[in-house]
């Protein structure tokens, strides 16, 4: 056996950690020896390719690492948990960005000595493209997210006409690169995708940011992949067929979660067109008028309540009313009721989102339940809390075949014998469409900030 | 020696790898979502590898053009020297991604707690 032999199955043997790293977040108990086995197959991945005939010099790679790391590990320990998603987001570019980079810096390397042959440029070419899309398309997600660009969708006339140009254009430039392997038809592919990046998140998002987000971590993943092509590295195309079969289930299970095909999420413009008619439309259907409640009169049922099902969404978490939540949990469990959280799946800015919120509170996971779970529970439960959450709580999806929002599975909240929800103010939820809950006989809304309103609440219980 | 190709057996390697992506991925728990894609975005990080390559490959011998064609002779220097820099940022934003998303999942997961124990911190507090 050579010692590249050796080197490829101490690569093999890092891919086999990945898989079990990822294995581990099966639950919560088994996830953080997961992730050690991640973090120590990465460290086997980059030991095997320092040792390998590929790497000659050490000062540039040192001083990369370095950086990296001065950046990430403080970054990662600052950042809000409320901001993960544009985190995320901001990673995926990087990943992006050192692909197409890797590619370009692999034909000038290679090409100086006419070493690169049709195949070599294919996946050159292949690997920029992707790797520029991720980057763009990222970094779009991002500043929607962090609001510094305006996140609602920015659908403009002959955007599919634009998109499809761009396609052409870069395959015209493929061919061009492949024909005469010149270093300017790289270069323009390298800036055409960035741009394509650009055109193809710009008219996405709202409600439709969770798909995004996921839909780039697939396209990271393929990025690797096509660079694994390209250096003919099978532990990059592993590891990058991992990740990019990870995005693409996040990116089926929100779509699935929102009623939406992921064809009509990608062309984009949904939430743009659909708010204005939703809030134009006005009103409460449903028949029944609006109840309203004081927050006495709330705290007086939840104290009495045996079985409590507490709903958030992500207005909870921008109130930053987690805290209270668990202080309002922990109240009640104490008083003998049973508390449970139900989650939906596209409740916060990201798949999983809401659970992460929840577990810094220090509201246990075990007491956290996904839809299915807790669907059938909500005949059995005295009182419900909504807290922030609208949408995903909107019997409409079942029963108005009209409704943006028909055929989404939402949590059966109004099964329950009382329901409150705390809202700020009247206004229909991000999906703008209305409520019919809130005309219910057994609804009542709390209004008021949610963090306010929830410390009232534990106030009242402990002095009603 | 088997006759088939190199590409062949990368895509091979390819298609067995997304089976595998698939199965297990469906495997988590939504409660992880979020977490999982922490540390896909880490271990997307081993683009490091290529990248390595790029930033410290081996300096070609300009000697070797008396053998091979090549094409820009006169560039030759400015090209190694682009691809080396090229290299050093892609191996510095990869580790951006390998220590950042560890990181990140590791504060993300140690945050996720049991009943159980909670309440002994609870007690114990």
């Amino acid at each position: 056996m050579s010692g590249a032999d050796i080197l490829a199955l101490g690569g093999l043997l890092a891919g086999v950690l990945f898989v079990m790293g990822l294995k581990g977040l099966a639950h919560p108990r088994t996830a953080r020896r997961g992730n050690m086995y991640a973090m120590a197959g990465m460290a086997l991945a980059v030991v095997c390719a320092l040792l390998g005939p590929r790497v000659a010099g050490y000062i540039g790679i040192a001083i990369g690492l370095g950086v990296g790391a001065a950046v990430g590990i403080p970054l990662a320990r600052k950042v809000k948990l409320t901001a993960l998603p544009q985190l995320v987001a901001g990673f995926h570019s990087f990943i992006g960005l050192a692909a197409a980079l890797v590619a370009v810096g692999m034909f000038l390397r290679e090409a100086g000595f006419g070493l690169v042959d049709a195949k070599g440029a294919v996946e050159m070419a292949v690997g920029t493209a992707i790797g520029m899309v991720t980057f763009s398309g990222s970094i779009v997600a991002a500043l929607k997210l962090q609001g510094w660009v305006s996140g609602t969708p920015w659908a403009w006339r002959g955007r599919h006409v634009l998109n499809a140009s761009l396609v052409l254009a870069l395959l015209a430039c493929g061919v061009w690169f492949v024909g005469g392997l010149g270093v300017w038809p790289l270069l323009l592919i390298f800036m055409l995708a960035g741009v394509l990046g650009v055109t193809l998140v710009a008219p996405i998002g709202g409600a439709d940011m969770p798909v995004v987000v996921s839909m780039l971590n697939s396209y990271s993943g393929w990025a690797a992949a096509a660079t694994g092509f390209m250096l003919e590295q099978p532990l990059l195309i592993m590891t990058g067929a991992l990740v990019g079969a990870s995005g693409a289930i996040l990116s089926h299970i929100m779509c699935t979660a929102m009623h939406r095909s992921f064809v009509s999420v990608i062309l984009g413009g949904w939430g743009a067109a659909n708010g204005g008619g939703g809030a134009a439309a006005g009103g409460q259907p449903g028949g029944g008028s609006v109840h309203e409640a004081g927050i006495a009169d709330a705290a007086f049922m939840l104290g009495e309540a045996e079985r409590v099902i507490i709903v958030p969404g992500y207005g909870m978490a921008v109130a930053q009313a987690q805290h209270a939540v668990k202080e309002l949990f922990t109240l009640l469990t104490g008083r003998g009721a049973e508390v449970t959280f139900a989650i939906h799946p596209v409740a916060g800015r990201m798949p999983g989102h809401m659970n992460v919120l929840l577990a810094e509170a220090d509201i246990p996971y075990d007491v956290v339940q996904e839809l299915e779970e807790v669907n059938p529970r909500f005949k059995e439960t005295d009182v419900v809390l909504v807290i922030g959450a609208n949408d995903v709580v909107n019997p409409a999806a079942q029963t108005q075949a009209g409704s943006p929002i028909y055929g989404m599975p939402v949590l059966e909240a109004w099964k329950a014998r009382q329901v409150y929800v705390v809202k700020r103010s009247h206004r229909p939820g991000y999906a703008g469409v209305d409520n019919p809950l809130f005309g219910m006989d057994n609804c009542a809304l709390v209004l008021g900030d949610a963090k306010a309103v929830v410390e009232g609440l534990v106030q009242g219980i402990k002095h009603g | 020696m088997m006759d088939i190709s190199v590409l062949t057996m990368l895509v091979m390697v390819f298609v067995l790898s997304c089976m595998v992506g698939y199965f297990v991925v469906w495997g988590v728990t939504p409660a992880l979502h979020t977490p999982l894609m922490a540390v896909t975005n880490a271990i997307s990080g081993i683009v490091v590898v290529a990248a390595m390559a790029v930033a410290g490959g081996a300096h070609f011998d300009p000697r070797l053009c008396w053998v091979v064609r090549c094409p820009y002779p006169e560039h030759l220097g400015l090209m190694q020297g682009i691809a080396e820099g090229l290299g050093i940022v892609a191996v510095a934003l990869c580790a951006i991604n390998i220590f950042g998303g560890f990181a990140i999942t590791w504060r993300m997961l140690a945050m996720f707690k049991s009943r159980k124990q909670v309440g002994k911190e609870g007690k114990g507090a």
